[in-house]
């Protein structure tokens, strides 16, 4: 099995994983990294995403192997001292949640989105977020939410 | 949700890329592995052996070569539609690229393979087609329009790997516009049209028109492009383009009929050639 | 042993001794106190549950949609490294019990054995026929395809008119033939006698994959004598009675645990094959077992929704009033009969009437079998299909009469002041004001300027089309009497359980039966104790589903949680609030008639002598003082059954641009003016509004659930079962009136299902509407591109 080196939340870990072992697996179940789910197995649903190296990408579409060497943040990476990061903070203000379960996606596309666009229309946002599926909210307190997120990630940086 | 096993090498040469995948008769190359990682997940494909080609460097970056732009093999979607070098010289690249799945994908998913995978419902083998790009292999040159052979077929045979893609500068006076169809955003598109459209003093002087989902293989509307020559735009267009879907095979699946998918050929490129053109 | 000093304790736990101010959380856009952890990633997701020596299980699902099991073969599967055990149905047979249906809604019903596990015959795609046991996820995955079934191929059955014919092929021995159900007031036949107008039209309800967001996961683990089972349902109170009920494993003996619970919308309204299952398996290999499904397994095994030929007749006068209604239906049950999947369409039943008076109304129903995934709840349940045949076929009366649609539905709805109002269907609507929804919706909306805009396109032959849709609506849920239930062959109450427990430091711990997963009850909840009993809202923590914590309950669907579970959690504070006046009277030397409430204490009229309830709380807890006979404690439990349903309503309107070169649809406007009583948490309120018009309006445009002419399930996943996305929708305009209920304390109605209901008519008679120039006056839904192309040719 080959071993990989990979860096998640913070913290290195070196492990042994089978070829075909899907990032998000490996998080999940040999990480205990369970604060990113999984919704579909056709890449659709985003709830699954996390940052790797600094991009949005769905962890059930990269391998672990392939992440070797890289660096990943999880939604449970985003809290700074005990506070939530802002877009986490955004979502809570908003009501940008029901069940949750997209959530954790939701915040990290959303904050991917800020990386190339820091103050997107809704137009944007919503295009923006076009691979990440909702099935409670509507989408509309999303939107709010990211554009609430902007200003607030404007504000602390 | 679980692919199959399969073994795992990731060479540090398209040399020994090619020595890897010419050793096994079951293995498949991966890069981003977008197009891949859905086909291991659903078991609808059992590799022995994936030949992880994603950090070549022989396959990475945009290059101005004067007269053409070479796109490395492994340059993202994401990396295409931000390359300065692309919206200048190739812009029909980026709009394209710009609607392949969503941002996250984007990331991952790479030109060359998009077009390795010969998918006719994606996006960027039209334009390659349109565009009468070059696909650069280990081992030749492939015209876009030979290299699409059938649905999910290239010309390319076991071992060989794409490097890379030259795009044409098409020079000044050109447009571009892709018009995708799709039910949701995420969708595959139903019917896409690439346009690349040379105006002069008013007219259209030569259009180029790759259509997505329309065969087994990306096609060019040459009636269409024909018919269009020193036309002036106005209603003309819209006759000339109504030939779209000439020559064409669409399928008829789940998401369309052939015959709502050449009605929408017609339509789309009209749309299509008009943008390009700059006409509202 | 020492004496506790109450005061000591007090100060020690900052137990306040001063009322603070009124709160008034009842009405206050509260954040949801549930957020923090979905939000961080620390949610307990079944999935995410982690136990010593835990095995997984994994299914193998029928390829076939009807076939007789001639082999099952998995010797070769218990040969793979990890594998534990292997199984078929066979090896269950004598176990596992048959699914069970808990609404035979006819004398003439037929309830098909459901075994979980097929062994003889298979009668949908992906019914489970074998299992395998691994250490790890991948084994089990790679051991599923070392099973070797053998199939007899029998004919499938698809169409619900075919079914019916003699000549079908038959589904079960009994025939395709489920039930039927009849349901009249008035004279119908009077009603439609020489009836000035008569609208005749069918309408097909589409077969929806409701797709909560969080795929079905089961935990089970076993001490070797009582089993704990975590499962992703809306229903584990109910999941723990029937679990015991199919297996025989007595329910004592089972805890049932819902933790975090990613969405449901109706489908985890269900006593599935994999929950008994993995009930069996951790029985019989006396370990723990998780199974998680995939999204593309879900899609084929979680139970369906809607699936419904409707025919409905409107007979009406010259001017427009409405005489009456006619309603016979046709409903696929597929290949079962689920926890409720006869008693759906019987929920739309009293709901063809809508908000309309009439003198007469028939409604008959025919459930049917076919070689298809069961249907069953899916968010609104009867009422979205009723609505949306109600709402178009009205639409299509005010276009034979050449009238607005809203001047069709004035003439004909019950007016404010005919409140409570008894219709035609039996039900008495408790309160309304249809008038100040419409009007505010219609201002909210420009109605009359988008007309002139839509008269202005077509006057220029725009290739885009502006089509404006009404839907006028009315709801029962808040599921409900449980004397009505009964009468109509309901297998359970509607009674809800709530228990208030006052802890020592002052603190408050809300027991509810109605298992959140989403719904924000955690919020809610506190918001009303904090108002009953003069408390921070910040002091009460709500606890749900786990029927060792929730040892009553009837769970969460039918938007009856606040209607009846929150009022049975306010009619506990009542409980508490009495004992502590009693106590504080004792306490304070006077009679509890001379006690007054207010903002958590308890005086004496006209003195200034008090007692909070934490400082009674923390007297009950050291109980050196309490009048004879009292408990020390201030716990109160209460299970309420509503006497009567409640009525949400409103209007919703949706503006659309269908484009006609390429038939797609575009949202342009969407005004959505509910009136769901009054409002506990706004917020709350609006996102459940938003999330309804928004799975209301998929139905409408983009999801369909399709089989091909085998028996396939074609839309087996996401890629092909398409859900809208951000980009796929337009932001809604939602707005509320306020008409209180009368028949809770409160005056609340329930939210859950009413945007779903809503909606996809309004996004239906827009689209028809943008095309009536074209002689269109009806696409099937999901309008997609295509259909519109179509009617369009």
């Amino acid at each position: 099995m080959p071993r990989i080196a990979v860096t998640v939340d913070g913290i290195k870990y070196e492990q042994d994983v089978e070829p075909r072992l899907l990032l998000v697996h490996l998080l999940r179940d040999h990480l205990g990294k369970t604060g990113t789910p999984i919704g579909c197995d056709t890449s659709n649903c985003g709830a699954c995403t996390v940052l790797l190296d600094g991009k949005s990408v769905k962890s059930c579409s990269v391998l672990a192997v392939q992440a070797d060497g890289s660096d990943v943040v999880t939604i449970e990476g985003l809290a700074t001292n005990g506070s939530m990061h802002p877009m986490q903070q955004a979502f809570h203000e908003e009501h940008a949640l029901q069940c949750g379960y997209c959530t954790p996606g939701m915040v990290m596309a959303s904050i991917d989105l800020l990386r190339t666009d820091p103050d997107p229309s809704e137009e944007a946002i919503r295009e923006g977020l076009e691979g990440n599926l909702c099935r409670c909210t509507g989408y509309c307190n999303i939107v709010r939410a990211v554009k609430r997120g902007a200003q607030n990630v404007g504000a602390t940086s | 949700m679980i692919p199959a096993q399969f073994d795992y090498v990731r060479p540090t040469s398209v040399q020994e890329a090619s020595q890897a995948l010419a050793g096994d008769d079951d293995a498949k190359v991966i890069a981003g592995g977008q197009s891949l990682l859905p086909l291991l997940r659903l078991r609808l494909t059992y590799p022995t052996l994936l030949v992880d080609v994603g950090r070549l460097s022989e396959l990475q970056g945009v290059h101005d070569r004067g007269d053409h732009v070479f796109i490395g093999a492994a340059v993202t979607h994401d990396e295409v539609v931000r390359s300065g070098v692309i919206r200048d010289a190739c812009p029909l690249v980026a709009l394209a690229a710009a609607t392949v799945a969503d941002p996250a994908v984007r990331h991952r998913g790479t030109f060359g393979g998009s077009l390795a995978h010969a998918d006719p419902a994606g996006d960027l083998p039209a334009v390659a087609l349109a565009l009468d790009a070059i696909l650069v292999t280990s081992e030749r040159e492939i015209p876009a329009s030979e290299f699409f052979v059938d649905y999910l077929e290239s010309a390319m045979h076991p071992g060989e790997i794409l490097v890379g893609i030259k795009v044409p500068k098409l020079g000044p006076g050109w447009g571009f516009h892709y018009e995708k169809f799709h039910r949701t955003a995420q969708a595959w598109a139903i019917v896409g049209v690439a346009a690349a459209v040379r105006r002069s003093n008013g007219s259209i002087a030569e259009a180029r028109i790759g259509l997505t989902n329309m065969g087994s293989v990306p096609v060019r509307a040459r009636e269409t492009e024909a018919r269009l020559r020193d036309l002036d735009l106005g209603e003309a267009v819209r006759q000339a383009c109504a030939h779209a879907a000439e020559d064409t095979s669409p399928p008829s699946d789940l998401h369309a009929q052939a015959d709502y998918r050449r009605h929408l050929a017609q339509v789309l490129t009209h749309r299509a050639v008009r943008a390009a053109a700059g006409s509202p | 042993m020492s004496e506790i000093d109450p005061a000591a304790i007090a100060e020690q736990a900052d137990v306040p001794t001063e009322p603070k101010q009124a709160s008034h959380e009842v009405g206050r856009a509260r954040r949801r106190k549930e957020d923090a952890r979905l939000l961080t990633g620390r949610t307990q997701w079944t999935d995410n549950i982690q136990l010593p020596g835990m095995l997984y299980v994994q299914f193998l699902r029928s390829p076939m949609a009807h076939a007789r099991i001639t082999r099952v073969d998995v010797e070769a599967a218990r040969q793979l490294p990890g594998v534990v055990a292997a199984f078929s149905g066979r090896d269950f047979a004598a176990e596992q019990g048959s699914l069970p249906c808990a609404w035979p809604v006819s004398e003439d019903i037929v309830i098909p054995d459901h075994p979980p596990m097929a062994y003889e015959e298979v009668r949908y795609v992906g019914e489970a026929v074998a299992c395998v046991v691994a250490t790890s996820r991948y084994q089990a995955a790679d051991a599923l395809e070392a099973i070797e079934v053998d199939y007899e191929p029998l004919p499938a059955v698809l169409d619900m008119n075919e079914a019916l014919t003699g000549t079908s092929p038959k589904v079960h021995d009994q025939g395709n033939q489920a039930f039927t159900w009849k349901f009249g007031q008035g004279d119908i036949d009077e009603a439609f006698r020489d009836a000035p107008v008569v609208i005749d039209r069918t309408y097909v309800q589409q077969r929806l994959i409701p797709t909560a967001m969080e795929p079905r996961a089961v935990v089970c683990t076993t001490d070797g004598q009582s089993f704990t089972m975590w499962s992703a349902t809306q229903i584990p109170h109910i999941l723990r009675f029937l679990l015991a009920a199919t297996t025989g494993i007595p329910e004592h003996m089972i805890r049932v645990i819902a933790p975090d619970v990613g969405g449901g919308f109706g489908s985890k309204l269900q006593v599935t094959a994999e929950e008994v299952l993995c009930l069996l398996l951790a029985r019989r290999l006396g370990k723990p077992v998780k199974w998680t499904e995939s999204r593309s397994e879900g899609n084929l095994t979680v139970h369906h929704g809607r699936d419904q030929i409707q025919h409905i007749m409107i007979a009406a006068e010259g001017d427009g009033r409405i005489r009456g209604i006619k309603v016979d239906l046709l409903a696929d049950m597929g290949a079962y009969l689920m926890l409720v999947t006869p008693g759906v369409p019987l929920l739309g039943a009293f709901m063809y009437n809508g908000i309309y008076k009439m003198d007469a109304y028939d409604f008959a129903c025919t459930g049917v079998f076919t070689t298809k995934m069961p249907t069953d709840a899916y968010r609104g349940a009867g009422r979205p299909e009723a609505t949306y045949a109600l709402e178009r076929a009205i639409d299509e009366l005010a276009h034979e009469l050449k009238l607005d649609p809203m001047q069709v539905r004035r003439l004909n709805w019950i007016k404010h002041e005919e409140f409570p109002y008894t219709t035609i269907a039996g039900l008495t609507y408790d309160s309304g004001n249809y008038e100040a929804a419409t009007d505010r919706a219609m201002a909210l909306f420009g109605y009359d300027k988008l007309r002139a805009e839509q008269a202005d396109r077509r006057d220029r032959g725009d290739p885009v089309q502006l089509g404006l849709g009404i839907s006028t609506y009315t709801e029962m849920c808040g599921l409900a009497p449980s004397r009505v239930l009964g009468s109509l062959s309901y297998g359970a109450g509607g009674w809800e359980h709530g228990s208030v427990r006052m802890l020592p430091t002052g603190k408050v711990e809300v027991v509810t039966g109605s298992s959140a997963h989403g719904q924000g009850h955690e919020t809610a909840w506190s918001q009303i104790v904090a108002d009953a009993l003069g408390v921070p809202y910040e002091d009460v923590s709500v606890l749900h589903g786990d029927t060792a914590i929730s040892h009553k309950g009837m769970d969460t669907y039918g938007s009856r949680s606040l209607v009846v579970g929150g009022m049975a959690v306010l009619q506990a504070c009542e409980k508490v609030k009495e004992k502590a006046r009693r106590l504080a009277a004792h306490t304070l030397e006077c009679s509890p008639d001379d006690i007054e409430f207010s903002q958590g204490a308890f005086k004496v009229k006209g003195t200034s002598q008090q007692k909070t309830i934490q400082e009674l709380t923390l007297a009950a807890f050291a109980a050196h003082d309490l009048p004879d006979g009292m408990e020390p404690r201030l716990d109160a439990d209460a299970t309420i059954d509503p006497e009567n349903f409640s009525y949400p309503h409103g209007t919703h309107l949706c503006a659309v641009e269908v484009d006609t070169e390429t038939g797609q649809t575009k949202i342009r406007s969407y005004v959505a003016v509910d009136d769901v009583g009054r409002v506990v948490n706004p917020l709350i309120v609006e996102g459940q509004v938003h999330g309804g018009i928004a799975q209301g309006i998929a139905q409408a445009l983009f999801e369909e659930a399709v089989y091909d002419a085998e028996g396939n399930l074609l839309t087996s996943t996401m890629a092909d079962y398409l859900l809208p996305s951000a980009a796929d929708l337009p932001t809604f305009v939602t707005d509320r009136t306020e008409t209180p209920a009368t028949s809770n304390p409160l005056g609340v109605k329930g939210v859950g299902e009413a945007g779903t209901i809503a909606s996809t008519p309004a996004v239906v008679n827009a689209v028809v509407d943008a095309l009536r120039p074209q002689g269109v006056h009806d696409i099937q839904m999901p309008c997609t591109p295509e259909r519109v192309w179509r009617a369009l040719q």
